[in-house]
């Protein structure tokens, strides 16, 4: 598709021509292209005055935007563990085949690419997969896939195609405060003017309100930081990447509850003295973009955002939201500024902290999306009442993104140090054989372990809760974890770059059968030094799930080894390989037989 | 840079047991380096600012890991680097490194001059340890003077700051993700030769491996006469070198 110089300089102005937008600047640009050819990357860089070098770097850097030609219609299935199990392996190969596309190519003609991607955030209503990077198809089946093949190849646009398949559905099944009746608009905003900031921040204080994004950093002690910080602009973050596989609660959370977010994002605006607000929201919820930026409309229309909020001269505040591209990693805080600031996802070297420099280098709060709503609560309430939910040190309540094998799939809330037993209980899981919780970075629990208590004292968690019963193989979900890690990886650092892909090689040729002893004892070396040496927490976490699906599901390993005593050097057929790029010959006569 | 410190030296650490005097707002790794120790590193150069990527400086503050390269030195800090943990782990990620890009040290016309090399020898590295992963990654000569031989880029990203902070004309930059990640050059086909990248410039020198160098130059030394030949790259620290 063309894009006129026109187009780019209309572009480029709402923009301001600001370098930092260069994210937003491109995913505008590849809405309408498709992908970013060299030279579009060209004229965006002469225009910003960056290098080509840079702007290329960027675009290679998410999985959303294209270097390469991609096709008319770009199909992206999930393939999150829960998707897997719902046979998401299947509807792929169908749909290839009915398209005549292989995976992760374009077909010939340009019509059409299919490719998988990381979770989507659709667990508790998959399979589920994401086209032009922008619907979201939920509930996949062998029909629906038929269909959606058909309007591929009669080119019918995604606007035309049933509306009942972009349907994403809530599926509240247990509510407690957040996700309950939700104060009057205003009323949180109202609250903290009449306390003022000083005992705004001392009421979240009192609350002991922990972060919702997964480390329970105190919420108050992070205001206070950044409120001290001297800056010329204070900035509040709301994070709402939500790329932790299995974790939906911020898509629920965003799409019905947007009203209680920003109205705490308003709070913190109070607290820290910020005048802009910026809400990273992941690529992958896109189709909720028109939405949200309705709502900051009215807020702004009911004078609950911009100039003199509720006519308190001198409390401005606005929010803007930057749509991410396909990046686990920019959920870590220093990797979304970076983002946010239009680079590359890498977290950066800590301190400066983005309390104290972040977003352009000015003290930056950010907070997940559920910290958020929580403080709208605690305004109107008062941090004493939060107090008193839940446990000593994990106060109020947390909400579970709940997928995987059960009855009842969907968000639960309950007070802090709930038993992992009666989450089980709830949502109708039977036979239980193992519970991932906080995603594959969180931990994994055996039958053992199941009167265990969520809560940072015993099993924290960011909020995926995935449930495996006896039938699945631990060693697959371990592998689908190895696999995410890998796909995620910034790159940046030496352990994860190349340990998360030795890990992924490990368990493929552990699962077609040529594994030994030896290579869970490389496994084991490897979650050892990735856990101390990384530049940040994904590689760190990344050998979580094997260290503990190796730890409690032994045998699953075992199974596969060749000999448990054995090791061997190397691989015939492996070897025959440069053999057979030669020769130009793969049929079956070129290969020694083997065991997969 | 100079090894004396002034009177107003906010303190010591201690590094292995030794004491090291640290000046204002250095890092573990600039402190050590300046007063002759040897902490083993590869994206660090004392000429530039710190990135973190390597991760084979890292050491134990007080117990914790963290990149010698990127934690602030501090008084009191105990901080543990010359361990049999620590250089165990520091040979595994060499061994990453080594099976990452594609290393035939022996024709390599770095050889004795580079610091991969130099180091994985300090660390006693005697073989890949893991299976090969044998990218490709095409050899750029367009450049008269210069080449580009990226199957040993480490992605230390030297070179991007080199170029960047002493010779401001960004010539490098970083693409990709994960175990795609590679170094690109900023010009139109993307080729070195099209680019403003000069034989003077600070970035031409600086790589640590054998990934850019100056053309009709290879071999000039021979073998056995090289830098790390004449002696091991854990005792050519002194006076903030290496
Ligand atoms: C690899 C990685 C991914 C992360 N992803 C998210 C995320 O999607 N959402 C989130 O709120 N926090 C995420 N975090 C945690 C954030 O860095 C940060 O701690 C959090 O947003 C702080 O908010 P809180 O204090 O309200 O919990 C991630 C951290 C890491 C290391
Ligand atoms: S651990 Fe390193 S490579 Fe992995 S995501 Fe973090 S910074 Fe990037
Ligand atoms: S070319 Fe050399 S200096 Fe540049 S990133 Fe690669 S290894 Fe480092
Ligand atoms: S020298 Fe410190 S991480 Fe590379």
């Amino acid at each position: 598709m063309r894009y006129s110089a026109e187009e780019m300089d209309a572009l480029l102005t709402r923009y301001d021509y600001a370098p930092h937008m260069l994210v937003q600047v491109l995913r505008e640009i590849q809405e309408r292209t498709h992908w970013l050819s060299r030279r579009l990357l060209q004229s965006v860089a002469d225009r910003l005055h960056l290098p080509l070098a840079h702007v290329e770097g960027v675009a290679g850097f998410y999985r959303f935007f294209h270097i390469q030609p991609v096709g008319q219609y770009r199909i992206l299935l999930s393939d999150n563990i829960t998707d897997r199990m719902l046979g998401s392996g299947t509807l792929m190969q169908q749909l290839c085949k009915l398209l005549g596309v292989a995976p992760g190519s374009v077909r010939s003609d340009g019509r059409v690419s299919v490719a998988t991607t990381s979770c989507t955030g659709m667990c508790d209503q998959g399979p589920a997969a994401i086209i032009n990077h922008h619907q979201v198809v939920t509930r996949l089946t062998p029909q629906r896939v038929e269909d959606m093949a058909a309007l591929v190849e009669a080119q019918v646009p995604l606007a035309q195609w049933p509306a009942e398949w972009f349907r994403v559905e809530d599926q509240i099944r247990l509510t407690n405060v957040k996700l309950g009746k939700q104060p009057a608009l205003g009323a949180g905003i109202a609250a903290a003017i009449a306390k003022g900031p000083q005992s705004m921040l001392d009421d979240i204080k009192k609350s002991k309100l922990r972060g919702r994004g997964g480390a329970g950093f105190s919420t108050a002690t992070k205001w206070q930081l950044c409120r001290n910080s001297k800056g010329q602009t204070h900035y509040v973050v709301c994070n709402a990447d939500e790329g932790e596989p299995g974790t939906f609660k911020d898509r629920v959370l965003l799409s019905s509850y947007a009203d209680t977010v920003f109205e705490g994002m308003t709070i913190a605006a109070l607290v820290v003295g910020a005048a802009k607000g910026l809400v990273y929201l992941r690529g992958e919820y896109r189709y909720m973009l028109e939405y949200l930026q309705s709502v900051l409309q009215r807020r702004r229309e009911q004078g609950l955002l911009g100039p003199a909020i509720q006519g308190v001269d001198g409390f401005d505040f606005d929010i803007e939201i930057h749509v991410g591209a396909g990046a686990y990693v920019c959920g870590e805080e220093s990797a979304l500024i970076e983002s946010l600031e239009g680079k590359r996802g890498t977290p950066r070297i800590r301190p400066p902290f983005p309390v104290e420099a972040g977003y352009l280098g000015q003290p930056t709060t950010v907070n997940n999306v559920e910290t958020f709503c929580a403080v709208t609560h605690i305004a109107v309430f008062g941090g004493e009442w939060w107090s008193k939910i839940g446990t000593p040190q994990s106060t109020g309540t947390k909400i579970h993104s709940v997928s995987g094998d059960c009855e009842r799939p969907g968000l639960y809330e309950y007070p802090m140090g709930t038993r992992i037993g009666r989450i089980l209980e709830d949502c109708g899981a039977r036979d239980t054989q193992a519970v991932q919780v906080g995603g594959p970075s969180g931990v994994c629990l055996s039958a053992l372990e199941f009167n265990r208590h969520i809560g940072f004292e015993d099993v924290p968690t960011a909020g995926a809760f995935m449930v495996f019963d006896r039938s699945r193989d631990m060693f697959e979900v371990a592998r689908n974890f190895a696999q995410f890690f890998a796909h995620e990886s910034c790159g940046f650092c030496t352990p994860c770059r190349v340990g998360t892909e030795l890990v992924v090689r490990r368990m493929d040729k552990l699962a077609r059968g040529y594994g030994s002893a030896e290579d869970i004892q490389v496994l084991y070396e490897l979650d050892k030094l990735m856990h101390g040496a990384t530049h940040c927490g994904l590689g760190a976490a990344a050998c979580n799930p094997l260290r503990d699906t190796i730890g409690k599901f032994r045998p699953a390993y075992e199974r596969r080894l060749q000999s448990l005593h054995f090791a061997p050097g190397f691989d015939m057929d492996a070897e025959l390989s440069q053999a057979r790029l030669a020769t130009g010959r793969d049929d079956p006569g070129a290969h020694l037989e083997t065991l997969a | 840079m100079s090894n004396r410190i002034d009177a107003l030296t906010p303190g010591t650490f201690m590094l292995d047991g030794e004491e090291v005097e640290f000046g204002h707002g250095e890092s573990i790794l600039q402190a050590a380096t300046r007063t002759g120790h040897y902490i083993p590193h590869l994206c660090w150069h004392p000429e530039f600012g710190a990135t973190g990527s390597c991760r084979i400086c890292t050491v134990k503050v007080n117990g914790r890991t963290g990149a010698a390269c990127t934690v602030q030195a501090a008084s009191g800090q105990e901080v543990e680097s010359n361990t049999d943990e620590l250089n165990s782990q520091r040979k595994t990620m060499l061994q990453m490194l080594f099976v990452e890009g594609n290393h035939f040290c022996p024709s390599c016309e770095k050889s004795g001059n580079c610091s991969l090399q130099a180091t994985a020898y300090a660390m006693g590295m005697e073989g890949p340890h893991f299976e090969e992963l044998y990218p490709d990654r095409p050899v750029d000569a367009s450049h008269p003077e210069m080449m580009l031989d990226l199957n040993r880029c480490i992605l230390c990203g030297l070179c991007v700051r080199a170029s960047h902070e002493a010779d401001h004309k960004n010539v490098f930059a970083i693409g990709g993700h994960g175990i795609q990640t590679h170094l690109l050059v900023n010009s139109s086909s993307g080729r070195l030769g099209d680019s403003t990248f000069a034989e003077t410039d600070r970035a031409a020198d600086i790589c640590p491996t054998g990934v850019i160098l100056h053309k009709r130059r290879g071999f000039q030394v021979p073998i056995g006469q090289r830098r790390f030949d004449a002696k091991p790259i854990s005792e050519q620290v002194e006076g903030g070198q290496t």
